[in-house]
């Protein structure tokens, strides 16, 4: 029997800033309908392990894998149509764009591009990007504010809405970079949950510094320090990692 | 009282010309954070394939879309091929913000080198479509004529195709993102280069329009080295920053305001007074009100 491949793959990645090492040979499967999470103290490389998958950052060396194949590190603009989709840390939503319109930019790969027929005729194409739209934001229970103005909205629904847009897109990988960052409780308590049914229709790979969140919604979790992968596996083996302990001891624990 | 109107009339037809260029300059600007000096020189070059169109096929209408679709050809052509690589080549280095300015300064020599080269340095002129008479009423000749009237509604069409085509569609959408944060929206799977190169080629459609429509207002002389591109692309400038640099509205309202100030300056003051007016004008917007008349405040991100 043949083990399923990994629907992404990396190996070997380094990432140098002049001089300074900020990944050296990190590795790290995601498989399908699973979630990773990339744990860390702060300055260990998660973003920028998430910054080289996203093209934002060019790797050192190291190579990729997609579905089996081996595959060019990707360029940002090409993320959307192999099926890769990221939320930012800081949420980035357009703030003079509406809730939907933000939304609309996520389906962007599934407009005819065609720019001039676009142009002229808005009827189809655009209703079928709106109808999108508006499935992606009831899976965040967003569509009240749809039409609102989007830096009218408080922060925990503004990360909302930045997961609608990339689930909007259909990724088969989702990127979610501190998804519970900032919010209180009760919204983390909600964000768990979303992220555990986000698994019946894609991967998802998330880095976090909650702990409670990536302990009760990972299946497996690559803990990085100094830029290196020290441990991977499941929660329980993780927590037990003694080189875990170790890092989070050194620099404060989460 | 006639020569109030008069004067409102001549400040709305040269705004909505100041206004149209102004569209071009904001556009690229949005696209690109670039001030495209080349427009005037973009502008010229598609209004002289106009002035072929109209010589072979004796229509204006005809030579105004041919001119358009060329502008948007030339602009087009100009970012994916020169300006990208020169955005390669400098991405950074002390004179990474400046280079692409000096650039289009380069480049609006060359055109008008150029076609000097090429079609020499005599005047041609185009007639106007229509008479250039004033209409007259009750014994009053104003100073509005059927062709003013279509130079202010086709730039006012225009206007409205754009400002649909920003609001109501799905690549509307993808400029104002793209303009907003290229790489949230690169991120977010809107292949920003593309939209980018969109941007420049409805400016130079915007800019043609301006240049065709704007020979026949005034003398009717075209020549490469023609003055009155020069201060198409002053005024349009002028109105783009009044509007905010940033906002399209604005770059309507700033030409229209710029083209009314001027008009009535020229009437009831002196026209010598004109240039100094706008540069003036000009001064107080960037010393008083740097974020323009709508006042869109919030920088760009990223």
């Amino acid at each position: 029997m043949t083990t399923p491949s990994a629907i992404l793959a990396v190996e070997k990645l380094s990432v140098d800033f002049g001089g300074l090492h900020a990944l050296r040979d990190v590795y790290l499967e995601l498989y399908s309908q699973e979630v990773v999470g990339v744990i860390g103290p702060n300055g260990a490389g998660k973003s920028t392990l998430f910054n080289a998958l996203c093209g934002i950052v060019e790797p050192t060396d190291g190579s990729l894998t997609l579905n089996g194949i081996s595959h060019a590190w990707p360029k940002t603009h090409e993320l959307a149509d192999l099926g890769i989709a990221r939320t930012l840390q800081g949420v980035g939503l357009f703030p003079d764009l509406t809730v939907l319109e933000n939304v609309m930019i996520g389906a962007t790969k599934f407009a005819n591009s065609g720019f001039i027929s676009a142009a002229f005729g808005r009827s189809k194409d655009e209703a079928r990007l709106r109808e999108r739209a508006m499935l992606a934001l009831e899976r965040v229970y967003g569509t009240g504010f749809a039409h609102r103005r989007a830096d009218s909205l408080s922060y925990p629904d503004s990360k909302r809405i930045a997961i609608a847009r990339a689930l909007v897109s259909e990724p088969k990988i989702l990127m979610l970079d501190e998804p519970a960052g900032g919010l209180g409780e009760e919204d983390i308590l909600w964000m768990n949950g979303l992220i555990h049914n986000l698994k019946l229709q894609c991967s998802v790979l998330l880095v976090e510094h909650h702990m409670d969140v990536v302990m009760s919604v990972c299946d497996r979790i690559y803990v990085l320090n100094f830029g290196e992968v020290i441990s991977s596996g499941d929660s329980e083996k993780v927590r037990r990692d003694p080189a875990v302990i170790a890092a989070y001891l050194g620099t404060g624990v989460e | 009282m006639y020569q109030f109107i008069n004067t409102v009339l001549i400040g709305i037809t040269s705004g909505a010309i100041y206004s149209l260029m102004a569209i071009a300059l904001v556009l690229v600007w949005r696209s690109t954070r670039v001030v495209n000096f080349a427009q005037a020189g973009m502008a010229l070059l598609s209004t002289y394939i106009g002035y072929e169109c109209i010589q072979r096929f004796h229509s204006f209408w005809l030579a105004l879309f041919i001119a358009m679709i060329a502008g948007a050809g030339i602009a087009a052509a100009v970012d994916s091929v020169f300006m990208r690589t020169l955005f390669r080549r400098v991405s950074h280095g002390p004179i990474a913000g400046v280079a692409p300015i000096i650039a289009t300064l380069g480049l609006l020599g060359l055109i008008r080198a150029g076609l000097g080269l090429f079609v020499g340095n005599a005047d041609v002129s185009i007639r106007p479509p229509v008479s250039n008479i004033g209409y007259t009423i009750s014994g009053h000749t104003l100073a509005f004529s059927p062709l003013k009237l279509v130079i202010v509604s086709s730039a006012m069409t225009l206007m409205l195709a754009l400002s649909l085509l920003f609001s109501k569609t799905n690549i509307g959408l993808s400029l104002r993102a793209s303009a907003f944060s290229p790489e949230i929206a690169r991120l977010a799977g809107v292949k920003v280069d593309r939209v980018r190169t969109l941007g420049w080629a409805i400016a130079g459609a915007a800019g043609a329009a301006a240049g065709i429509l704007q020979t026949p207002n005034g003398t009717g002389a075209l020549s490469p080295d023609s003055l009155d591109f020069s201060l198409l692309l002053v005024f349009g400038f002028i109105a783009a920053v009044i509007g905010g640099l940033d906002s399209l509205l604005g770059a309507v309202l700033g030409g229209l305001l710029l083209g009314l100030v001027l008009a009535f300056v020229l009437t009831y003051i002196s026209g010598s007074l004109v240039f100094i007016t706008a540069f003036v004008l000009l001064i107080i917007v960037l010393l008083v009100r740097p974020q323009g008349i709508i006042g869109m405040n919030r920088g760009r991100r990223a």
